[in-house]
């Protein structure tokens, strides 16, 4: 069996439950969106994955192998995380040759070429890296470790607009060249809307969301037009919420609408990943 | 393109092709960008690009070379132009009517104005 599986998995913070037998499959060559409010429990699924977190229970597999305490199975997955587990005074160089080391694919020329377009210095310590060129070093390194999962917690933090755009262009021309299966956890929705094919939302610890982003966004729409009018269709819709402007209304509904049902004046359109992640984890 | 845009990103993409052949910026029998290409210059999943050159592998407006890539097939931007020609009142014409109607527009004022784009 390929693929990262997880099943009913649990982790408990004292009294605060971050996983909620949690199941899931990460299919190989795939780009997945991982997408959840701060503390819907994205980096705790993650570290369990990759070990450095211990579940209270479940299973994770590996290609069929348990993924605790394996190094096999652990060498198939890189985790970029948000944090930095580096040791202080080590050097960009250093960790590049340590990563070398544990992840036989890893791609040397690939990782020194990017690291000079991307402007980062190996010379330099991790530590005294800004945040900006932190998470440029992390996401450089995993991109060159060649392993077929690679999980990004948070990549893009304190990027500017250049290095972001450098960043999601990097990811998909290594992965048009040799496919590999990705989770990119980010907080911004709107830019990887169109890079992932798989959404994953997580929230309060337990996955609400689980399909291709095609799908997800084919399940719902919005409905614009005047707040009476607007008010008098969704009566008996299942609505996810509501945007309020003056007298004027949009709803974001579950399902489809047929648009020869709709009084004139009323607007129907699509919906868009961010706006229905908004509306899903609102509390 | 305006990936921001209403309509999904792979109809956008084969538009986006279609203008290109229509402009004469891919003439017939020369290669279209890869899927790779299309990919990382717009930011999308590989998978979309591919989407949207299947709309138009499917319309028969590009060809496969084994080994190659995708090129424009031959006679591609008359058919683009004719198959453009038969949405025009689709995509154009019905919402210029319905925003006239929406403004208290007569057909007189709708069809003057027209008349004056012509000019300029």
């Amino acid at each position: 069996m390929k693929g990262i599986e997880v099943r009913n998995l649990v982790k408990n913070y004292g009294d605060v439950q971050a996983l909620r037998k949690v199941s899931l499959t990460f299919e190989e060559n795939k780009l997945y969106g991982l997408l959840g409010r701060n503390g819907a429990g994205k980096t705790t699924l993650l570290n369990c994955i990759t070990g450095r977190v211990f579940p209270n229970s479940g299973e994770i597999l590996v290609h069929g192998e348990t993924a605790l305490e394996n190094d096999k199975a652990q060498q198939k997955i890189f985790m970029m995380s948000e944090k930095n587990f580096y040791p202080d005074g080590m050097r960009v160089r250093d960790a590049i040759k340590w990563t070398r080391e544990f992840y036989p694919g890893f791609d040397e020329g690939y990782c020194m070429g990017l690291a000079e377009k991307f402007g980062l210095n190996t010379k330099k310590k991790i530590k005294s890296l800004s945040t900006g060129y932190g998470s440029i070093f992390k996401l450089v390194l995993t991109l060159s470790t060649n392993a077929p999962y690679l999980f990004f917690d948070e990549p893009v933090l304190g990027l500017d607009a250049n290095h972001r755009d450098m960043f999601y262009r990097a990811l998909l021309e290594k992965y048009s060249e040799k496919p590999f299966a990705a989770v990119i956890s980010t907080h911004l929705i709107e830019e990887v809307a169109g890079v992932i094919e798989e959404v994953i939302i997580i929230k309060k610890g337990e996955i609400i969301r689980n399909q291709s982003v095609d799908e997800l966004l084919a399940t719902g729409c919005t409905l614009s037009g005047t707040a009476a009018t607007i008010d008098s269709l969704i009566g008996d819709k299942n609505v996810l919420g509501v945007d309020s402007l003056g007298g004027l209304k949009t709803a974001y509904l579950v399902g489809q609408i047929d648009p020869s049902t709709l009084p004139a004046g009323i607007e129907i359109g699509k919906m868009d990943l961010q706006k229905l992640f908004i509306h899903l984890t609102n509390e | 393109m305006n990936l921001q845009d209403e309509r999904p990103i792979f109809v956008q993409i084969a538009e986006y092709i279609e203008d290109g052949i229509l402009s004469g910026a891919f003439p017939e029998d020369t290669q279209i960008p890869s899927t790779t290409e299309i990919s990382v210059w717009y930011k999308i999943n590989p998978a979309t690009a591919l989407k949207g050159i299947n709309l138009l592998v499917d319309e028969n407006t590009v060809y496969k070379k084994r080994g190659l890539g995708m090129f424009v097939s031959a006679r591609a931007a008359e058919s683009i132009r004719s198959k453009r020609k038969k949405e025009f009142f689709d995509n154009y014409i019905d919402k210029v009517v319905t925003e006239a109607k929406k403004l208290g527009l007569t057909q007189e004022e709708l069809v003057a104005m027209i008349e004056r784009g012509y000019d300029r």
